[in-house]
């Protein structure tokens, strides 16, 4: 009991203080899964209004597919990039197994379904009411994509911001291709693991703090987006 | 194509004229043996119209009569079974589809102020982003709308919405401008400066095709009628002629305010 209350205390000095280790960690943490998450939406919003407009056969079994693969388990992603780009992968001779760029592939490739189902979702919603409308004005498939994507885009944003609290939450992916090297590769979640393991429990829960207040703030930023959204009615 | 170019650019200033000549024309909108059936009961059966000119058309009938279903055929929203659309003589395309206005029932405002929907579909017909701008603003005047300008559409009311769905589909300086009961549920202010509207709208040039069941609404702005009852268009010319002596007994019937009765034998069982 005595070594939790110091752990507690200890914690609170390093949030304090703000450790260079804890703010080194949880930057890392924010620019991988940050910029996964710019990756798939990149990706992930164009493919989804394209599913969401185009019709062609096989179409459903795409859907079907985007929807299963929102729960990939991300060690089974951090498997499949680990054999990408292990040195006898495919992709092997760019050397980036273990550094921040293979985890920045691995969570992109966790968020991008999650994106594009959920793109889809909203625009194809979108489109059953916009389509005759957008047709009269004699617009194009670019055009229409184009114009629902920015009509939808509070729920576009809503959907980013799932799959970052997604990405910046998850273990089994970043610690497979980054190997939790420190000062390089080590992010909050593979961090916590390895300093409880240690029985550094201070280090473990401050870290574990600043996650789940990271990912409380974006889930209060989704909501207020909603909210700004509905007052002008553009939900 | 009597009146081409005459009268689309009739009381416009000259500087839109390289605009509205480089525009391919959608008039005339013609419909030839379209037909559309949906089990076994044909919902539209239309020989031939053709939709040419200026002024105001309006197309009447009982709930069911196939207007609304005809309206959107013309406008190449829904393909018929069988028939052939032409605007301007060729396949309906993307290019003239910006010559042909459509207002629906109920409005499809964009997700955007009231300002920039319309802006929005000028940029979509190809309009310069500075030419769109004004004749946003152009519009947003002409409706007497423009202290709504800056707000988000769909907290606009539903006059207002319909107002600017109009005023909308009017920047786009259609040829042909098609509404499908625009005016239901909407208060009588509203009522009257769409009308008013659409009035201005088919003397200055537009042909204006306007759906509704009201005859009050037929008698007050009509030039021509075309009474549609299950299906097929039953009458077709001047408005004072149709409410004085209408041709058919479903007109007398809809006209006194009657039901019309349920559809003859020879209506029923034709699938195209």
């Amino acid at each position: 009991m005595h070594d939790l209350t110091n752990a507690f205390a200890e914690t609170f000095g390093l949030l304090v203080s703000l450790d260079a280790d804890l703010l080194e960690i949880v930057g890392l943490s924010l620019w991988v899964s940050g910029l996964a998450v710019l990756i798939a939406g990149l990706i992930g919003v164009p493919l989804g209004a394209l599913v969401a407009i185009a019709r062609f056969p096989g179409r459903w079994a795409i859907v079907v597919l985007l929807n299963a693969m929102m729960g990939l388990p991300p060690v089974v992603v951090g498997l499949a990039v680990y054999l990408l780009l292990s040195r006898a992968g495919p992709l092997g001779p760019l050397g980036i197994l273990y550094t921040p760029t293979a985890m920045v592939i691995a969570q992109a490739i966790l968020v991008l379904p999650i994106v594009a189902a959920l793109s889809r979702q909203t625009i194809e919603d979108m489109k059953l009411e916009y389509e005759d409308q957008l047709r009269v004005f004699g617009m194009g498939p670019r055009g229409m994509v184009s114009t629902l994507i920015w009509d939808a885009r509070y729920s576009l944003m809503t959907a980013l911001l799932a799959g970052f609290g997604r990405a910046v939450a998850e273990v089994g992916a970043v610690i497979i291709v980054g190997g939790n090297i420190n000062h390089v590769t080590r992010v909050m979640t593979t961090t916590i693991a390895l300093e409880t393991s240690k029985g550094n429990l201070a280090f473990a829960m401050a870290l574990g703090l600043v996650l789940v207040t990271i990912v409380t703030a974006v889930n209060a930023l989704v909501f207020s987006l909603r909210h700004t959204a509905t007052r002008s009615a553009y939900a | 194509m009597l009146d081409r170019g005459n009268t689309s650019v009739a009381g416009r200033p000259i500087a839109d004229l390289a605009f509205e000549e480089a525009r391919p024309e959608v008039r005339p909108v013609v419909g030839q043996n379209i037909r559309i059936a949906r089990d076994g009961r044909l919902l539209l059966d239309v020989d031939e119209l053709v939709v040419s000119g200026s002024g105001m058309t309006v197309l009447m009938g009982p709930n069911g009569a196939g207007k609304s279903l005809l309206l959107r055929c013309l406008a190449n929203l829904v393909a018929p079974d069988s028939g052939t659309i032409t605007w301007g003589g060729c396949q309906p395309d993307r290019a003239r589809a910006a010559r042909l206005g459509f207002v629906f029932q109920r409005p499809v405002l964009l997700r955007r102020s009231a300002r920039a929907n319309i802006r929005h579909a000028l940029r979509a017909a190809g309009v310069s982003r500075g030419e769109a701008a004004e004749r946003a603003d152009q519009a947003l005047a002409a409706a007497r709308l423009s202290h709504l300008s800056r707000m988000p559409a769909r907290r606009l009311s539903g006059g207002e919405q319909q107002r600017l769905a109009l005023a909308r589909a009017m920047a786009l300086r259609p040829e042909c401008l098609f509404l499908d009961e625009p005016t239901v549920n909407l208060d009588p202010a509203s009522v009257a400066a769409i009308e008013a509207t659409i009035i201005a709208a088919g003397r200055s040039g537009t042909k204006v095709l306007f759906v509704t069941h009201d005859s009050a609404q037929a008698r007050r702005i009509a030039t021509d009628i075309l009474f549609m009852h299950d299906g097929q268009i039953l009458e077709r010319g001047e408005a004072a002629r149709f409410f004085d002596a209408p041709g058919t007994a479903a007109a007398r019937a809809f006209l006194a305010g009657d039901l019309v009765g349920e559809p003859g034998p020879e209506h029923r069982v034709r699938t195209a």
